[in-house]
C-alpha cells in the first residue's frame, strides 16, 4: 500500500512534531516555484491566498465567470471550531472524538485530530479579514449546535456562513491577485493533468469562452475541486459542480478512495417532478430549532395544523432522546426514509416529512422576547410575533428561499423536507500531507477523502476546506518543493505537454463528432436514476450488480448517441457538459463496485443486508476497517488498495445517539 | 397552492459572440408547469431546441439557490424579473401565467461586454475588490477571534452588507450604469468593522478610483438598485461610502 506518512509518536503530538521538522523553502527560492491551483472555493481561495503571502507564484482556475462563485458559496449553517467559547465542555479532544465517531470510524485519526487542533486558528483568521460571524449582545461571538455533537462548537453568519467565509477567502485572494503573486483564469476548466518523469508538472485547461486549449506549467498541482454528488443529476451540488478534475488525475494514476461514501442530508426540499434540475438544503442548523415529524396515522391526509399534538409522531426524538433531532445526517435521513417508506410521509408525493418551528418559535424564542420585554402573561399571538423576529435573524434567508420554491410559507405551515444527496466523503486518495500518490499532485478540501470517513458531521466542511487551505498545504508543500528549488520551469512545450494537449483534443473531437439523436442532460438524468435507486440511501448487492451492468451499457450509448451542438471554437456549455457527464458516467461504475466491495454497512454506506435489528448501520470492523483506495487498471477495470485504519486513541464502538 | 401548465411565447436576446451584432429571436414553450424555476424552464426550452437542431441559449447560472451570484437575465425590463428580492434562478413560474410574452435580455452595461446570448462579463466586479476590497491580513498572524468585542447592532449592518453576491443586477438596473451599490456594500462591510479600520481611507479611494476607471457611471441616486437588489442591500451603504469617501478624500495622508 501507499505510505500514508503518517508520523509515530503521540497522538496530539504528530502535528507540532510534522511541523517542527518539515523540510523548508526560503522566500528567495517561493518565488522561483509555481504552483497550480484548481478550483476556488474555500479549499482553493484559501490555498492560493496562503501560499502567494509567502511569495510562491500561484496560478488559479474556475470554470465559473469569477472565483466568488465557487460552490461553497452555498454553504448555510456553520463551521465548527473547538475553542469552547460557550464553557460547555468542548475541546480539541471532543471535536476530534465527535468527528472519528460521526465518521463511523473510518477516517484516519491523526488527520482529525489535526483538524481540530487548527479549527480555532481558521476562526481567528476568519474574524481578522472581516468575515461577520453571528455575535452576542457583548459584542462576542455567538455559536449553535450541530448534529452529532453535545457541545455549542459552531460558529455561523445567519444561513450564509459558507458565502461569508468564500468572501473573506476570495478577497484574500484577490489582493494576491492586484499584488502579482496570483494569476487569475476565470472561465477555464482543467482537462488533463501533466505528468513528466513521474511527477505532476502542469496542467490542460480549456478556456470556456474561446475554447482553446491552454498549457499551464507548474512545480506542484492542486486540485481543490469538491465533491462528486452530481453524479445523482439531483443533488444539492451547483449546476457545475463536477468530477472532471479529480477524475483526469484518477485516469493519470491517482487512487480515488472510498467512492461510495456519499452523504444524503436529511433535510431538502422535496422533488417536485420531471423538470427538477436540483435540490435545494434547508441548513441542518434549522434541526436546532426546527422538530421533526410525521403524523401518527399512516395515509394521512390532514393539513400539518389540524393534525393534533397527540397524533404526530416525533420519531427522531423517539428513537434517539439522547440527542433527538439532532443526530447525524445519515441517522436522521435513514429515520425519514424509513417513515416514508412506512407509509408516514405527506405532501402529495408522500416523500416527505414535517419540519415544524412552531415549539420553540412560542416556547424558547417568544417567552425569551416576551420575558425580554416585561411581559408575565404573553397570549399565544404575542409569542408568535415575537418568536417569529427572532426566528427570522436567524433564519431569514432560508424561510424566505423556502416560500420562493415551494409558494408555503414556514412561519404559517411546516416544512415539508426529503433527503437528498449533498456531499461526497470519498474523493482523491492523499497522505497526511494532503499529496496524492502522484508526486507532486494534491488534493484538498471536498475532493479529497481523508477527514470525515464514512459520514461527515454537519459544520465540518467548511472547516476542513479552510484547514487543509490556510493551515495544512502551506507548511506540506514545503517538504516536496524544498526538493525542487533546482527545478527550472519546464518549457509547455515539452513533448508531455503536446501529448496530454492531444489526447484533450481527440476527445473533444471525438464527443463533437458523434452527432447522435440524445441529449447530454437526457443521460445526465438516466445516470442519475440508477446511482439513485442503486447505490443511493440503500444499496444491496444485487441492485448494485445491476447498477454496473446497466451503466457500462448507458456509457456505450453516450459514446454513440449522445448530440452536442454547436462548435468547439466557442463558447459551449453543451460541450462542457457532456465531458462532465462523461465523466460521472465511468465514476458511477467505481462507485457501484466500491459500494459492493464493502460488505458492511457505515455511515452514509448503508448496506440492507448489514443492519442491526433495529435498522441501524452495522459494521464489519474485523474485515473493513481500511480506506478504500482504487487504482484504474483500464476501461471497466479496478484495482483494490487497502490502506489499513489504525485506532490507537479511540475505541471504535456502536454508534450509539439514544 | 394551486399548480397550473402554461404555454408562453420567449423573446430572447442572440448573440453570438462579443464581436457579433446580436437580436432578438422568439421561441414558444409548451406545458410548462407552475412549479418550475425560471431556469428549469430555460433548460427545458434548450433541451428542446438541441434535440430540433437548433443552437441553445447560453446564459449564466450555477448554484441555483440564489447565493452564488452567478444567473443574470434582464426579465420583462427589470433585473432577475418580477419577484422582489430574488435572484432569476429562485424566480419561479407560478409569476407567470398562461399565454404571457416574456422578454429576456443580458445585463446591459459598458463595464459588463456581452459574451454570448446572456451571458456577460463581469470581472470588471473582481478588478474593483482587487483594488482594495480586502482586509489585509496573512495567514496566521491573526488575535483570538473575541479579543475585539465588536456591537452587535454593527457587525449585523456589516453582515447585511457583505450578503452582496456581486450579480450585478444593480448595475442593469441603473440608467448611468453605476455600481455604487457593489462597491458601498463592500465598503461598508468592512468600514464597519474594527478589523477594517486601518486601510478604511486608501480602501474607499481606491475602489471608486478603480469603478470609474472600468467605466461604470456615476449615480444620481435614483435608488432603481436597490429595488432590484435579490439580497435587498440598501442604499444607505451609497450614503455611507459617500461620507468615507469625501472624509477619506479630505484627510488621507495618501491623498
Amino acid at each position: 500500500m501507499f505510505d500514508s506518512k503518517i508520523r509515530a509518536g503521540k497522538l496530539e503530538e504528530k502535528w507540532v512534531d510534522y511541523k517542527g521538522h518539515c523540510k523548508l523553502v526560503n522566500p528567495a527560492n517561493k518565488r522561483k516555484l509555481e504552483i497550480i491551483i484548481v478550483g476556488t472555493g474555500l479549499a482553493g481561495a484559501s490555498a492560493a491566498a496562503a501560499l502567494a503571502e509567502q511569495g510562491y507564484k500561484v496560478k488559479a482556475f474556475c470554470f465559473q465567470d469569477s472565483p466568488r462563485r465557487a460552490h461553497s458559496i452555498a454553504a448555510q449553517g456553520g463551521i465548527n471550531a473547538a475553542k469552547n467559547y460557550q464553557n460547555d465542555g468542548d475541546s480539541v479532544f471532543r471535536l476530534f472524538y465527535d468527528t472519528i465517531k460521526g465518521g463511523d470510524y473510518r477516517a484516519r485519526e491523526a488527520n482529525v485530530h489535526r483538524l481540530a487542533e487548527v479549527s480555532a486558528n481558521i476562526i481567528d483568521q476568519c474574524v481578522a479579514q472581516g468575515v461577520p460571524f453571528a455575535r452576542e449582545y457583548g459584542g462576542l461571538l455567538n455559536n449553535r449546535s450541530f448534529g452529532g455533537t453535545q457541545v455549542k462548537r459552531t460558529f455561523y453568519a445567519a444561513g450564509q456562513t459558507g458565502q461569508q467565509l468564500l468572501i473573506g477567502a476570495y478577497q484574500a485572494m484577490e489582493r494576491q491577485v492586484a499584488l502579482g503573486n496570483v494569476t487569475m483564469y476565470n472561465r477555464h476548466e482543467m482537462l488533463e493533468v501533466v505528468l513528466i518523469d513521474g511527477k505532476a508538472r502542469g496542467i490542460i485547461a480549456r478556456d470556456l469562452v474561446s475554447g482553446k486549449l491552454e498549457r499551464h506549467f507548474g512545480h506542484a498541482v492542486l486540485l481543490c475541486t469538491g465533491g462528486y454528488g452530481n453524479v445523482f443529476y439531483l443533488s444539492t451540488n451547483a449546476m457545475g459542480s463536477n468530477v472532471t478534475a479529480a477524475w483526469k488525475a484518477h485516469r493519470k494514476g491517482a487512487l480515488f478512495a472510498n467512492p461510495c461514501f456519499t452523504q444524503i442530508h436529511p433535510t431538502c426540499i422535496p422533488v417536485t417532478g420531471d423538470h427538477q434540475s436540483k435540490l435545494t438544503l434547508m441548513s441542518e442548523s434549522l434541526r436546532n430549532d426546527g422538530r421533526i415529524w410525521v403524523p401518527k396515522k399512516q395515509n394521512d391526509t390532514r393539513k400539518a395544523n389540524d393534525i393534533p399534538e397527540e397524533e404526530r409522531d416525533y420519531f427522531l426524538e423517539r428513537r434517539y432522546p439522547a440527542f433527538g433531532n439532532l443526530v447525524p445526517r445519515d441517522v436522521a435521513s435513514r429515520a425519514a426514509k424509513e417513515r416514508c417508506d412506512a407509509g408516514y410521509g405527506v405532501g402529495t408525493t408522500k416523500q416527505a416529512v414535517y419540519l415544524d418551528f412552531r415549539y420553540n418559535l412560542i416556547n424558547k424564542y417568544g417567552r425569551a422576547e416576551a420575558s425580554k420585554k416585561g411581559i408575565h402573561n404573553p397570549d399565544e399571538a404575542t409569542l408568535v410575533a415575537f418568536g417569529k423576529e427572532v426566528v427570522k435573524e436567524e433564519y431569514g434567508n432560508l424561510f424566505d428561499m423556502y416560500e420562493k420554491i415551494t409558494g408555503e410559507n414556514p412561519y404559517e405551515v411546516p416544512m415539508r423536507i426529503y433527503p437528498a444527496v449533498h456531499y461526497t466523503m470519498g474523493g482523491l486518495w492523499v497522505d497526511y500531507e494532503l499529496m496524492t500518490n502522484v508526486p507532486g499532485l494534491y488534493s484538498l478540501g471536498e475532493a479529497n477523502f481523508s477527514d470525515h470517513g464514512a459520514n461527515r458531521l454537519g459544520a465540518s466542511a467548511l472547516m476542513q476546506g479552510l484547514a487543509d487551505g490556510y493551515f495544512v498545504i502551506p507548511y506540506t508543500i514545503g517538504n516536496y518543493l524544498a526538493d525542487e528549488i533546482a527545478t527550472k520551469p519546464i518549457p509547455t512545450s515539452h513533448e508531455a505537454f503536446e501529448a496530454a494537449e492531444r489526447n484533450v483534443s481527440d476527445r473533444i473531437s471525438t464527443l463533437m463528432n458523434i452527432r447522435g439523436k440524445q441529449t447530454v442532460e437526457s443521460f445526465h438524468k438516466r445516470l442519475g436514476k440508477i446511482m439513485w435507486e442503486k447505490c443511493g440511501m440503500a444499496r444491496n448487492a444485487q441492485g448494485l450488480q445491476e447498477a454496473v451492468k446497466e451503466i457500462q451499457a448507458l456509457k456505450k450509448e453516450f459514446w454513440n448517441d449522445v448530440r452536442i451542438p454547436g462548435d468547439i471554437n466557442e463558447m459551449n456549455p453543451e460541450l462542457d457538459k457532456a465531458g462532465r457527464v462523461a465523466d460521472f458516467i465511468e465514476l458511477g461504475e467505481l462507485m457501484c463496485i466500491d459500494a459492493m466491495e464493502r460488505n458492511e454497512s457505515c455511515g452514509g454506506h448503508f448496506r440492507e443486508e448489514y443492519q442491526t435489528p433495529d435498522g441501524e448501520a452495522l459494521r464489519q470492523d474485523d474485515q473493513y476497517m481500511y480506506v478504500a483506495a482504487w487504482e484504474m487498471k483500464g476501461e471497466h477495470q479496478w484495482q483494490l488498495h487497502k490502506e489499513e485504519l489504525k485506532y490507537e486513541v479511540i475505541k471504535p464502538t456502536q454508534r450509539n445517539y439514544k | 397552492m394551486e399548480h397550473y401548465t402554461m404555454n408562453l411565447t420567449l423573446k430572447v436576446w442572440k448573440q453570438k459572440n462579443a464581436n457579433t451584432a446580436g437580436s432578438f429571436e422568439t421561441y414558444q414553450v409548451k406545458d410548462i408547469s407552475s412549479e418550475m424555476s425560471f431556469l428549469e424552464m430555460f433548460d427545458v426550452l434548450n433541451e428542446q431546441l438541441i434535440r430540433e437542431g437548433k443552437e441553445p441559449i447560453a446564459f449564466d447560472h450555477d448554484c441555483r439557490e440564489g447565493i452564488c451570484g452567478m444567473c443574470s437575465m434582464y426579465i420583462n425590463g427589470r433585473p432577475h424579473g418580477p419577484w422582489h428580492g430574488t435572484t432569476t434562478c429562485q424566480l419561479h413560474m407560478r409569476a407567470f401565467k398562461d399565454g404571457d410574452t416574456i422578454v429576456v435580455e443580458p445585463w446591459r452595461a459598458n463595464a459588463f461586454p456581452v459574451v454570448k446570448d446572456l451571458v456577460v462579463d463581469r470581472t470588471s466586479f473582481d478588478r474593483i475588490i482587487q483594488a482594495g476590497g480586502y482586509i489585509s491580513a496573512n495567514t496566521g498572524s491573526a488575535v483570538d477571534g473575541n479579543a475585539i468585542p465588536i456591537d452587535k447592532n454593527k457587525a449585523d449592518k456589516a453582515f447585511a452588507a457583505a450578503a452582496c453576491i456581486g450579480c450585478g443586477a444593480c448595475v442593469a438596473a441603473c440608467k448611468n450604469s453605476s455600481a455604487m451599490l457593489f462597491v458601498s456594500a463592500k465598503v461598508s462591510h468592512l468600514a464597519l468593522l474594527p478589523q477594517g479600520e486601518v486601510e478604511r481611507k486608501s480602501r474607499v479611494l481606491n475602489m471608486v478610483s478603480q469603478m470609474d476607471k472600468e467605466g461604470f457611471g456615476s449615480c444620481t441616486f435614483t435608488q432603481a438598485c436597490e429595488a432590484v437588489c435579490p439580497k435587498e442591500i440598501s442604499v444607505s451603504n451609497i450614503s455611507r461610502l459617500n461620507g468615507e469617501y469625501i472624509i477619506a478624500g479630505l484627510t488621507s495622508e495618501n491623498s
